[in-house]
């Protein structure tokens, strides 16, 4: 719940603003991002995900040192991402 | 990851530079001063353990671990209270995995799921959301619990369910707020803590700004940092340097993500949905003024505390617990009465235990192995 976890946007989705189809570890998830702002995110932006809301846009950089971090963090990062993958948000 | 961000990850860390740091750091150390540094969240607590980043720091320099793992500080009577609600005709209890286990007086989650409540597992209060929909004949409560970082999508997700006119979901709302925690902790006599290393993701929410009552009121040094062991060593640097000079500034060593200003969508969603409540209870730490939210009257029906009549349960801490005075910084894990013997990740006693972010919990899978090797070089 803590963790937040970097992914990459892929698709914004057209037919429900604020969200958007991101890539997070290999797998494609929903994620509101109506939180980001200014410009907001476009395909290819990567952003910290907390509980299903992108909070933070990041470089990519950034989102491979995070990643890293949270892998070492073992089975609350492993609890976290099956959490995600059994996530629907719609 | 390709090779570019392995690159970088190396990078923040490499020995060589964290040593460096290390030197670095020895000569802003008086010798025989002491200073008590403390970290805030429980992400850094786990770095620190996980890297032995004391094994890097003078004898002078003391990580404090404080208050920041939301799991760890919610009080016993809020989860009986949950657990009251989940046993009610019709409801679906909602909440995330890390409370599953998390003790009240009537056992846990997992322990009322045994007895036959509807308690279900979700990541996100949007997956909450879902099932209410999808159960037009269930209530369905997300049981909140979370600093700023999971704030803003509870407040999202009441704004989402207000849209919809959704009528069978509410939140049972346990977020606390870190500023009023850590003017509790300066205002308790015992303390001895010369500056703080500041929450990462909560500071992209809050921003930089509310921690400057801790520099210009109580003259504390307070440096928000990143979850890299680099970043941790940089903070404590720059904490150092202050403390040297006789500064007490707000500094933030993680503007890689942590803009100055925080997120002010985030902070305005929060804002129409939530408000101060007068006081809440902390576990370890007590009452605190204004440390938590509760839902406005504005949306009263999606707050569980007003749709059902809510017993408000205080049960006191189990007494041989601790945790608030792990919590607080007066002892060290390993000094609590029960640690590692009667409570254990697998047993836990105490809120510390539970979270894999809690300063008990962290200590007891890795934090042991830095004391050993301190202990060993000390003794070679």
């Amino acid at each position: 719940m803590c963790l937040g976890i970097p992914g990459e946007v892929l698709t914004l989705d057209v037919e429900r603003p604020g969200m958007a189809t991101v890539n997070v570890g290999g797998a494609r998830r929903q994620v509101n991002v109506m939180l980001i702002e200014e410009d907001g995110v476009q395909p290819g932006d990567w952003v910290l995900i907390h509980v299903g809301f992108a909070l933070a846009k990041i470089d990519e950089e950034e989102a491979q040192l995070t990643l890293s971090y949270l892998e070492e963090m073992g089975q609350a990062y492993r609890d976290e991402l099956q959490a995600l993958a059994e996530s629907r948000i719609d | 990851m390709g090779p570019e961000g392995m690159r970088f990850v190396d990078e923040y860390r490499d020995r060589e530079k964290a040593q460096a740091l290390a030197a670095n750091i020895a000569t802003l150390v008086e010798p025989g001063r002491r200073y008590g540094l403390m970290e805030i969240c429980g992400g850094h607590t786990h770095t620190i353990y996980k890297h032995g980043i004391e094994d890097y720091l003078p004898e002078e320099v003391q990580l404090v671990h404080g208050p920041g793992c939301p799991v760890c500080v919610i009080p016993m009577g809020r989860v009986d209270d949950a657990i009251w609600i989940a046993e009610q005709e019709g409801v679906i209890m909602t909440s995330f995995g890390d409370l599953l286990r998390v003790p009240g007086a009537r056992g846990s989650f997992l322990d009322a799921k045994a007895r036959g409540a509807d308690i279900q597992m979700v990541y996100s209060p949007l997956d909450s959301l879902r099932i209410a929909r999808n159960n037009p004949d269930r209530r369905v409560v997300f049981m909140a619990i979370g600093f700023e970082t999971t704030t803003p999508s509870t407040a999202m997700t009441v704004l989402r369910a207000a849209a919809e006119g959704l009528e069978n979901f509410s939140v049972f709302c346990n977020h606390v707020t870190i500023i009023p925690a850590l003017e509790a902790i300066l205002a308790s006599p015992d303390l001895h803590i010369d500056g703080f290393i500041g929450p990462g993701h909560v500071s992209t929410v809050i921003g930089c700004e509310p921690y400057r009552f801790i520099a210009e009121k109580h003259g504390r040094p307070f440096v928000v940092a990143g979850f890299e062991p680099l970043d941790i060593l940089q903070a404590i640097q720059m904490l150092l340097l202050q403390l040297r000079d006789g500064r007490s500034e707000v500094e933030n060593q993680y503007t890689r993500v942590v803009p100055w200003e925080g997120n002010q969508r985030a902070l305005q969603a929060i804002d129409e949905v939530m408000e101060p409540r007068p006081t809440f209870e902390w576990r370890g730490l007590g009452w605190i003024p204004h440390s938590a939210m509760r839902i406005r009257e504005k949306y009263a029906r999606f707050d569980a505390e007003r749709v059902f009549d809510v017993p408000a349960t205080r049960v006191a801490d189990p007494p041989a617990c601790q945790c608030g005075e792990v919590l607080r910084g007066t002892i060290k894990p390993w000094e609590c009465k029960v640690f590692g013997t009667a409570c254990t990740p697998e047993t836990p006693i105490g809120t510390c235990m539970v979270s894999s972010e809690g300063a008990c919990a962290a200590y007891y899978n890795f934090g042991r192995f830095t004391r050993l090797r301190v202990r060993q070089a000390g003794s070679a």
